[in-house]
């Protein structure tokens, strides 16, 4: 009775309030859920799509509600009446229920005769792609930029026209640029209208981005077919030549200029395969299908008289088998010859998936345009790379410049400097935890400890073994080994951090293609230093002018009253106190660990050797040569970094041939050994 | 250096007294071996003083080109790897094979040629990814032509390597780096995947001689030991004869003043080149009896750092004096095994604990600079002083 009288009093409500056009789609939509309840109800993820569509089409203003209560577990319906509702409250009385097209309620139920709905997770995702196109158009930005994203993930055909409407509305101007963006790519790959398709790629033209070079080229993307006929397509992008055609990135053929490294599109056997599959090709029987029948057809270790044991080669196999096919057991082999006629016969190729060659050409147009702009940039990258790699080389090799190229001591434990160096830095970051601070303390520490370290050697050892170059080339191995060893022991084999300061962490990002480390830049900043340091000190100061004099003869300097001891006590100092710093920088982009010197001693010498000895302007450009190459032979052979300081190396022992003195040779009388 | 200390000794008598010394050792350790005698030695170690004695005929090359033609080679371990490399193929390949041969004995079709091949290749480059046998193993089932190429190979680089070298007369230090770039370059090579050598897992289970299954690790150990003596003293003659026959006479001269030499109307490169090469390929056989005896070869054995130790061993035996480097190859390979072995108790000084494994290699990069300050001779320079004084 008091449902019976509530009923009417809702009913009256309804007809007072109601606006009739609003009515009128309402019951638009509780027309299609009438229609389609049993489906909503019991929903999969198979069947659920029809019935969004049809939800979709009703335009209906209460549908973004609906769909968002659905998808969140809200609704409800009658067991009885089969009505869809939406929960109002829940009291003793039991749940009061709303049916959800006109909001009226439906009374008090017991938990017995209502039913929540719970889509599953497929159906719930499927809702949630139907929701995206109300989400766009919410006033909230940050809905509209999430689902802005989801879009992105799962972009297809449907969207195109709602992304479209929101775009039209969208005002905040980042949305708007991610919008129009997503809006082309979707363009490109789902639309039908041609022009637009069009239009959408001429505007990408030189735009580097990953998302733009994949999308046109998935425009590009094409299918190989066979056929005895010559294929007569407007879209056709290639013909192929089993074993001898190569194909662009673009889909077109291509004639490449060296066939280095280059394989054709496709070989015989995948000729063949294709051939099978499109049943140009029956009853072809392959080597393991051959000894599979003669297997079938052994009887008593002997086919057709022929013992098993002699069939230890093709042809005995091939043999056997035309036995039994004379005797009408199997069906005849066939030759190389008929498969390469067969192949000559037909025609392989390859058909765009875009159907329209308008599109096609732009598509291709946009894609070389593009590409030549990335290739220019990659080679820019090549340039740089080639560049931090030479200050790499050059910072470790700095030092030697004046212990190997000016004093002409060869020290094998240069390198090791170079880690006391490394190992300085990690030290002073256990006590100083802030890493600029700790840095600016590290560069002078190292300096100071590799000199002490230097001039002690020099005192020590090197002192009495100049007369002798190879000698001290040993002592000085010696040496090495047992600092490399004591480091060891100390700081044990695994790597140890030094961990540069935030501020040198991100990189200078150019474009989508070409972007630099700012460490790299860092360590290029500080290979200028050195050098300009070093010029200073070797052309500038009294030690730089005491030290020139001593190398080329200590006995002259010595009557001008130069001490030889002192001055080349404090070159070689000087010498490995550099190592230290290049130490501390090397060691912030690569690991900390007692072998960090050895790694680089072998090329260390190299460049000041290729660079020609005696000159740090030589260094230099031995770094630099040296530093290009190997990234340039990298180039070449990218998956394989080994190779390429292999070739690198060979590379200078045969330069070395041609420029024993290497590239900047001193002259007159400083160059006589 | 003192040009004319190499004339002090009699060096004719070293061949009696080396060879015995070495063929008395050797039946010595056959006496007192597992397989043939009072089972005093273990195999394992037998395989170490055998590979103690290749590491001898390597040092005597070393000595040749550096204590009497007076080029610091830092390459000449990169060929005793390669002698290595070519062995180990034929060993690795063949036993690879015969491994193939024998499980596929019960196929109901016998195995193709192609077949074969192709299923040693899986069970060879599968670690690196690859199923094809590479070109350079071409000869691989061919004992006789591996033989030759254990010559041929570390000849034909020591030959292109040291006549650009030589003749752009690129000498001292500078030849020393060059040496060592070369064997960078080969070890960096080598440690490629697609070297078509294995790569960084080199080669394997080369202890097990194919078709020598009969014989027992025990047995081929004394087997290699005979065979390493064998060489040793053959290398050792032939080193004898070279050193002191008028070729000899003629490197030295150059090791203390090639422009002398040249103006003299010695073709200097030429001599140079002829050592180069001989002791490369001596290198090369060294290895080639080593690598079967440590049964496993890889990359990092021709590492630079391998052939500085190789002149170490020279230095400290004494450069100059042929028994000299045996002596050091054979005393430092030795305690370093020793040293590094563990088997040394640790000296505890209280606060701090020297253990041997941890500092060994500081006291031996500490002696070998005292060596070359104090005792620029090395241990042969020592036993020449004691022999000429009593």
């Amino acid at each position: 009775m008091n449902s019976f009288l509530k009923l009417i009093f809702q009913l009256f409500f309804v007809l007072i309030f109601s606006n009739p056009l609003n009515a009128s789609e309402s019951n638009n939509l509780e027309k299609v859920l009438n229609n389609n309840f049993e489906l909503i109800i019991k929903s999969s993820s198979r069947t659920i799509e029809p019935v969004i569509e049809d939800l979709l089409s009703t335009k209906s203003p209460n549908l973004e509600e609906f769909l968002k209560s659905w998808k969140n577990k809200q609704l409800y319906y009658v067991k009885k009446s089969k009505l869809i509702s939406i929960l109002k409250q829940k009291n003793s009385d039991g749940y009061e229920l709303l049916q959800f097209s006109n909001k009226t309620s439906l009374g008090f139920f017991k938990k017995k005769e209502i039913k929540v709905i719970k889509p599953n997770s497929g159906v719930r995702s499927k809702i949630s792609n139907a929701l995206i196109g109300f989400q766009l158009l919410n006033d909230d930005p940050n809905v509209r930029s999430k689902s802005l994203e989801t879009l992105t993930r799962k972009f297809n055909s449907k969207y195109l026209i709602p992304l479209k409407n929101a775009l039209e509305k969208e005002n905040n101007p980042d949305l708007k640029k991610r919008m129009s963006e997503l809006l082309v790519f979707g363009t490109i790959k789902y639309s039908q209208n041609e022009d637009e398709k069009i239009s959408s790629l001429n505007s990408l033209r030189g735009n580097m981005s990953i998302e733009a070079r994949g999308t046109i080229a998935s425009l590009l993307e094409s299918k190989l077919y066979v056929s005895n006929k010559m294929p007569d397509l407007p879209n056709l992008a290639r013909n192929i030549i089993p074993g001898n055609s190569y194909k662009n990135a673009d889909g077109s053929n291509n004639k490449p200029f060296f066939y280095f490294n280059k394989k054709p599109e496709i070989s015989r056997s995948e000729a063949i395969d294709l051939l099978i599959k499109n049943n140009f090709l029956k009853d072809y029987i392959t080597p393991s299908r051959r000894d599979e029948i003669l297997k079938q057809n052994i009887s008593n270790s002997h086919i057709e008289g022929i013992p098993v044991k002699h069939l230890n080669s093709s042809e005995e196999r091939n043999n056997a088998y035309n036995l039994l096919v004379k005797l009408g057991k199997a069906i005849p082999l066939k030759s190389d010859k008929e498969i390469d006629d067969l192949i000559k016969r037909h025609f392989f190729y390859a058909v765009y998936k875009e159907k329209s060659p308008k599109v096609i050409n732009t598509a291709k147009l946009v894609f070389n345009d593009i590409n030549h702009k990335v290739n220019f940039y990659e080679y820019l990258d090549l340039i740089l790379d080639g560049l931090s790699l030479a200050s790499i080389y050059f910072l470790g090799a700095i030092g030697l410049a004046i212990t190997f190229g000016v004093m002409r001591v060869i020290n094998m434990a240069h390198g090791e400097f170079i880690m006391i160096g490394a190992y300085t830095g990690y030290v002073v970051q256990l006590f100083i935890p802030n890493h600029t601070i700790s840095l600016l303390v590290a560069f002078p520490l190292a300096f100071l400890v590799t000199f002490l370290g230097g001039v002690a050697m020099e005192r020590l050892v090197i002192r009495h073994l100049y007369r002798n170059p190879l000698d001290t080339l040993l002592a000085t191995f010696g040496i090495s080994i047992a600092l490399q060893q004591i480091a060891k022991n100390i700081f044990g084999t695994q790597a140890r951090p030094l961990t540069s300061p935030e501020w040198l962490d991100g990189a200078l990002v150019v474009n989508d293609v070409l972007s630099i480390s700012l460490i790299r830049i860092a360590i290029f900043v500080l290979g200028i230093i050195f050098l300009v340091l070093l010029l200073l000190v070797m052309n500038k100061t009294r030690l730089g002018l005491e030290t020139k004099a001593v190398t080329q003869n200590p006995m002259m300097a010595s009557s001008m009253g130069i001490n030889p001891d002192r001055i080349n006590m404090l070159t070689f100092g000087f010498g490995s106190g550099i190592a230290g710093i290049a130490g501390v920088a090397i060691g912030l982009f690569s690991k900390v660990t007692s072998e960090l010197g050895a790694d680089y001693i072998v090329q260390s010498f190299m460049t000041v050797v290729v660079g020609g000895v005696g000159n740090i302007w030589g260094t230099l450009a031995g770094a630099t040569m040296i530093g290009m190459l190997q990234k340039f032979i990298e180039w070449f052979n990218p998956s394989n970094t080994l190779a390429a300081q292999t070739y690198m190396i060979i590379f200078i022992i045969l330069f070395i041939q041609f420029r024993p003195k290497g590239i900047m040779a001193l002259k007159g009388r400083a160059a006589e050994d | 250096m003192n040009k004319d200390f190499l004339s002090h000794i009699d060096k004719r008598n070293s061949f009696f007294w080396v060879s015995s010394i070495v063929i008395l050792f050797t039946l010595i350790i056959i006496l007192l071996s597992e397989a043939y005698g009072l089972n005093l030695v273990s195999t394992s170690f037998t395989k170490v003083l055998g590979k103690t004695l290749c590491l001898c005929i390597v040092a005597l090359a070393m000595d040749l080109v550096w204590g009497y033609c007076g080029i610091l080679s830092l390459g000449h371990f990169a060929f005793f790897g390669l002698g290595g490399y070519m062995i180990g193929m034929w060993l690795m390949f063949e036993r690879t094979k015969n491994i193939v041969v024998e499980s596929t004995q019960n196929n109901v079709l016998p195995l193709t040629e192609t077949e074969i091949s192709e299923a040693v290749g899986t069970q060879i480059f599968g670690v690196v990814g690859g199923a094809e046998i590479p070109l350079i193993w071409s000869f691989a089932d061919s004992l006789l032509i591996h033989i030759v190429l254990i010559l041929l190979v570390p000849g034909v680089l020591a030959y292109i390597f040291g006549w650009l070298a030589f003749r752009s007369r690129v000498t001292g230090v500078y030849l020393s780096i060059l040496t060592q770039a070369m064997t960078l370059a080969l070890s960096l090579y080598l440690f490629q995947n697609d070297s078509g050598l294995r790569g960084n897992n080199g080669l394997s289970g080369l202890q097990n001689i194919p078709n020598l299954d009969d014989f027992s690790q025990a047995e081929l150990s004394i087997w290699f030991l005979i065979l390493s003596a064998l060489t040793l003293i053959f290398t050792y003659y032939i080193c004898n004869l070279i050193v002191n026959s008028k070729l000899g006479n003629i490197i030295t001269g150059l090791r203390d003043n090639e422009t002398r030499v040249r103006f003299l109307g010695y073709k200097v490169e030429s001599y140079k080149l002829f050592i180069f090469v001989i002791t490369a390929i001596i290198s090369g056989v060294a290895g080639a009896l080593y690598y079967p005896q440590a049964g496993i070869i890889n990359p990092a054995e021709l590492a630079p750092i391998a052939s500085i130790y190789l002149a170490v061993w020279v230095a400290i035996g004494g450069r100059g004096y042929l028994y000299g480097a045996l002596i050091g190859a054979a005393f430092v390979s030795l305690a370093s095994s020793y040293f590094t072995g563990g088997q040394i108790p640790n000296i505890n000084f209280g606060i701090f604990t020297l253990k041997w494994v941890d500092w060994w290699v500081v006291i031996l990069g500490l002696s070998f600079v005292i060596t070359t300050l104090y005792a620029p001779k090395g241990i042969g320079g020592l036993i020449e002083r004691i022999f000429r004084r009593s």
